[in-house]
């Protein structure tokens, strides 16, 4: 079974100001770990900062005293990338949105899970002392 | 992250310096937003300078391409990376908008 190693695990105040930072610091470690330059560019900031932010903005609905943690765990074959609200949770097939119909191509919101879906490999939600969303990506 | 307004021959063009994130993506509305109140109708959002963009900034561009449409105007994208051109063929918005290669050509187009 491949070894593991946590990169970094923090907690941040619900609000969206603090995305951008998260973002940072996950793609400077996927950089020292050459990972590829696309999923460095792309897939990670996009799907994490979706992640944190339906965290922030659904889970946590902003409020200020409940905190967004998020932990990214390497491993020989993948990345991983946690992200635990406050709130009830969500089941990811039941509120993915296909956006690319008709119907849909023109609405505003509903891209977010959609993404993290196309960019991931996997994306998953479970209850684990909060509402998880765990994000996997395969580095090869 | 920023975003810079000049007017180049009756377009307004936009540079979207950083990310467009749901941390910014208001500003940029309000800023497009405040220049179709006051009359403009050309509007060109050159991405050159951009890192990503998460769903709220693509979402941003669809509502801005359909008030500056309800207007009368329209709404033109250009310089879109390998990345942010796979975003958009994702979502397929690529569909939606008319994209151009360089700034010049998207300015020509209009």
């Amino acid at each position: 079974m491949a070894e593991s190693r946590v990169a970094f695990d923090l907690q941040i105040p619900s609000d969206v100001e603090y995305i951008e930072g998260v973002v940072e610091l996950a793609r400077q470690r996927c950089r020292e770990l050459k990972i590829s330059p696309a999923k460095c560019s792309l897939n990670i900031p996009v799907a994490l900062s979706e992640a944190l932010s339906n965290a922030i903005l659904r889970g946590n609905e902003a409020a200020g005293g409940k905190q967004v943690r998020v932990r990214a765990i390497i491993s020989d074959t993948d990345l991983v990338f946690e992200v635990v609200d406050e709130g009830p949770g969500f089941d990811v097939d039941e509120c993915t949105v296909d956006c690319t119909t008709d119907e849909n191509l023109t609405r505003e919101e509903g891209r977010g899970l959609f993404l993290m879906r196309q960019l991931m490999d996997r994306v998953e939600s479970f209850r684990d002392k909060g509402n998880v969303v765990r994000l996997t990506l395969y580095r090869e | 992250m920023s975003f810079s307004i000049k007017k180049q021959t009756e377009v307004v063009v936009v540079d979207v310096e950083g990310q467009l994130i749901v941390g910014n993506r208001q500003e940029l509305k309000q800023k497009v937003l405040d220049e179709l109140e006051k009359g403009e109708k050309k509007f060109l959002i050159d991405f050159s300078q951009t890192g990503y963009i998460d769903s709220s900034g693509l979402g941003v561009l669809v509502s801005l391409s359909k008030k500056i449409r309800e207007q009368g105007g329209e709404l033109r994208l250009a310089n879109l990376n390998d990345d942010l051109q796979t975003l958009f063929e994702l979502t397929k918005l690529d569909t939606l908008f008319q994209i151009s290669d360089t700034r010049e050509r998207a300015l020509e187009s209009f």
